[in-house]
């Protein structure tokens, strides 16, 4: 197995550990981690294939990274801003209870 | 340099499922600050420096914080159960696509023939990062800015204005 091979498969299973937590948890908390952990996966991805594979313009990998971190950032800020604002609302965070959109 | 990788992907690996399968909010969310140290050591390794600490920066440092503090905001007692766990059927369909998922990928990336490894790592310095930035990559970062700012601003919005109507009316 190559470290290219290697880094796949070790974002892979972190790309799937976070869609497990995002699919099985109710805490609308762990699904929004187990999202941001998908990302990070997605991450990995960019800056293996930045550093073993073929040679491309320097800094693409990089800097495709950085802008997914900021992005993800902003992703994070908004989803726990949502948990707050639902928490107000209906006084817990489980997702089932979730299912209005009527104020 | 296999077996530092091999760590890494244990420590990442580990802590991710850890956190996961806690019913304490507080140690997940601990945990998780685990596997995000661990993916900024796995950039170390790879050797994106800058990513590494940017990614120490914003998660280890910022979003961890407003976690923690969003598991702070929401639970209403220290022995509160936060929330009854999922059924069981959900939590074994949802183990049951999170496994098909990693079977799909890690069968795909092992069969698939890989192009031999560059022999070293890209040179790349933060100056010839800021000057991609800069030039090549310069609308996208105005436009990563423009949305910085109005996710903050939305942000701040959504959960700071109470919409309970005739609260502050009351005496």
């Amino acid at each position: 197995m190559t470290p290219l091979q290697l880094c796949l498969v070790i974002s892979s299973l972190l790309f799937a550990a976070g869609l497990t937590a995002a699919l099985a948890r109710n805490n609308t908390i762990l699904v929004l981690l187990g999202i941001e952990l998908m990302l990070n996966a997605a991450n990995l991805n960019f800056i293996a294939f930045w550093r073993f594979g073929p040679a491309s313009a320097p800094a693409v990998g990089v800097i495709f990274v950085l802008f997914a971190i900021a992005v993800a950032a902003a992703e994070a800020a908004i989803g726990l801003a949502l948990v707050i604002a639902l928490y107000r609302h209906q006084k817990n965070i489980r997702l089932e209870e979730a299912n209005t959109l009527k104020g | 340099m296999t077996a530092a990788l091999l760590f890494l992907g244990a420590l990442m690996l580990g802590s991710a499922i850890l956190a996961f399968t806690r019913r304490n909010l507080i140690h997940s969310a601990l945990l998780l600050i685990l596997t995000w140290s661990s993916v900024a050591g796995f950039y170390l390794w790879a050797g994106a420096e800058f990513i590494a600490f940017a990614q120490l920066l914003i998660y280890v440092g910022a979003v961890s914080m407003i976690v923690l503090f969003a598991v702070l905001l929401t639970r209403r007692s220290l022995e509160d159960p936060l929330a009854a766990p999922a059924p069981r059927s959900r939590r074994v369909g949802a183990v049951l696509a999170g496994g098909a998922v990693a079977g799909v990928l890690v069968a795909t990336v092992l069969g698939t023939p890989s192009a031999p490894a560059a022999a070293s790592a890209p040179m790349l310095t933060v100056k010839q990062i800021g000057l991609q930035l800069m030039s090549a990559h310069a609308a996208s970062l105005l436009v990563v800015g423009v949305i910085l700012t109005v996710a903050l601003i939305g942000a701040t919005v959504i959960a700071a204005t109470d919409r309970t109507p005739g609260k502050e009316d009351q005496p």
